[in-house]
């Protein structure tokens, strides 16, 4: 019943998804589009019309299934605002961790306390770090249902340790480090705010702005594409794929670091997921 | 007074310029960062894991380099190109055409046999029927045309994708030849493209 529910409300919602997404903003003054617009906007919270929201529930019961050598759920893992407490925890992560003396963002932080809470072999969750067509992905899913718990709160980048300064320093110069057969950077296709591939508009993140907040504010998303829930961790290593870079190691400091840097970016912006893209 | 004036003056600018972006970090500070990302990376990344000079340089003062550099740069990568033995810099449009096209080749995801394609029109506007272009780089519509279909322009053509900032440092588009990502077969086909009377870019 729900996914009979689900295919019809994903069909209308391609309509809504081809002006949301697809076309360029130039485009995007009619009323009818802004009505479509409205539509999608509803949709996206509505659990019984966003297929993001399976992730979420997934993600609700992973959080307290019992598992490793320790036989216990998640329940004790801090994500930065106390054991336990995951309301708001996205909002403000990539944070530093006393105990791991390291700056986390959620997916390291996830396996951290996989590892020391549950005494979990992770090797199998990073295999599954993205989720295919056969199998779910845990990560995907805790991520989806963490973030999801952020909803309606405004990122707020964590910059008081010196660890998390240097984060966002080496952040900022991966954005710009030119590298590979292809000679490119992050900024070479987001460094200037209005310009595309093709015909996809690209945000702009080599500044604080509208483009990182909206951008960072509706990930992790639903991938019409792909029938996946995917996180910003899926959209960089896609990012690296067209940069002609090797695949980037998950759960890296590099990755957390442009994470970082992102967020910076996109500081103050609302986060609403997961949201739907095409 | 006057010191005092341009010392708040300069402290101002200081904290402006850090609060718009973060202290660049130094070049060793970055290296662990690399390396967790793709140390266990094959021989043939070799060009992400290790920067040359030029992207070095670009790098580091964010592609605005020092007139000094600029100039080193442009002299450096000049100096790479290798034009065709006979000087004959002009292919074939229709396999220019599907260079310009296509955006495959050298992903993680494709094989040492993936086609490479030049993936001109990601980045720019070429022929007028085809809509779909990327804003990223200048127009070329009408480029061989706009310049009388002059001989001199089509070296400079091939120059310029074989090697970008050799013409100017630290610019966007990628060293094709150089970086041996398009052979020189496909690289006159391109120079085709913009300069055939028949192509779709003049029409």
């Amino acid at each position: 019943m729900m996914k009979q529910r689900l295919g019809a409300n994903i069909r209308a919602l391609a309509t809504g998804l081809a002006l949301v997404a697809g076309v360029g903003p130039a485009l995007a003054q009619q009323t009818d589009a802004e009505k479509e617009i409205e539509k999608y906007r509803a949709m996206i919270n509505d659990p019984m019309a966003n297929p993001g929201y399976l992730s979420v529930d997934r993600g609700e019961v992973l959080w307290t299934q019992k598992r490793g050598a320790k036989n216990v759920g998640l329940e004790t893992c801090d994500l930065g605002e106390g054991p336990g407490k995951i309301e708001g925890a996205f909002a403000k992560l990539p944070r530093y961790f006393k105990d791991a003396d390291r700056v986390m963002d959620l997916e390291q932080r996830l396996l951290h306390c996989m590892k020391t809470i549950q005494e979990l072999d992770t090797a199998d969750v990073v295999r599954r770090r993205f989720g295919g067509p056969n199998y779910t992905s845990d990560m995907q899913d805790l991520v989806a249902y963490i973030a999801n718990k952020s909803n309606g709160m405004k990122y707020q980048p964590q910059l008081s340790h010196p660890k998390e300064q240097e984060m966002l320093a080496a952040g900022e110069a991966l954005f710009n480090r030119r590298a590979g057969v292809m000679d490119f950077s992050c900024n070479t296709c987001h460094g200037e705010s209005g310009k595309r591939i093709r015909l996809q508009g690209l945000p702009d993140f080599a500044k604080p702005g509208k483009d990182a907040r909206e951008t960072m504010g509706s990930w992790p998303t639903y991938r019409v594409s792909q029938s996946q829930t995917r996180t910003m961790q899926h959209r960089l290593w896609d990012c690296y794929r067209q940069m002609r870079h090797p695949v980037p190691e998950y759960g890296s400091d590099g990755i957390t670091a442009l994470t970082v840097y992102m967020v910076k970016m996109a500081e103050g912006g609302e986060i609403t997921v997961p949201s739907i893209k095409r | 007074m006057k010191a005092f004036a341009l010392t708040v003056v300069l402290i101002g600018a200081a904290t402006g310029a850090a609060a718009q972006s973060p202290q660049p970090l130094d070049a060793a500070k970055l290296e662990p960062y690399v390396k967790s990302m793709w140390s266990k990376a094959g021989p043939e990344w070799a060009s992400v894991l290790t920067l040359d000079e030029t992207n070095s340089i670009c790098s580091s003062t964010r592609n605005a380099p020092s007139p000094a550099e600029y100039d080193k740069i442009v002299a450096r990568e000049k100096a790479t190109i290798v034009f065709p033995a006979d000087g004959n810099v002009i292919g074939d449009w229709k396999k220019g055409e599907i260079v310009a096209q296509r955006g495959t080749g050298g992903q993680f995801t494709d094989t040492p046999e993936t086609y490479r394609g030049g993936n001109c029109y990601a980045c720019h506007e070429l022929a007028a029927k085809e809509v779909s272009y990327g804003t990223l780089g200048p127009s070329l519509k009408g480029y061989g045309k706009a310049r009388n279909f002059s001989k001199d322009e089509a070296r400079a053509a091939y120059a310029k994708i074989y090697n970008a900032q050799s013409v100017m440092a630290c610019s966007q588009m990628p060293r094709f030849g150089h970086n041996k990502f398009l052979s020189e077969a496909q690289i006159k086909d391109a120079v085709a493209y913009l300069f055939d009377p028949e192509s779709p870019v003049n029409k």
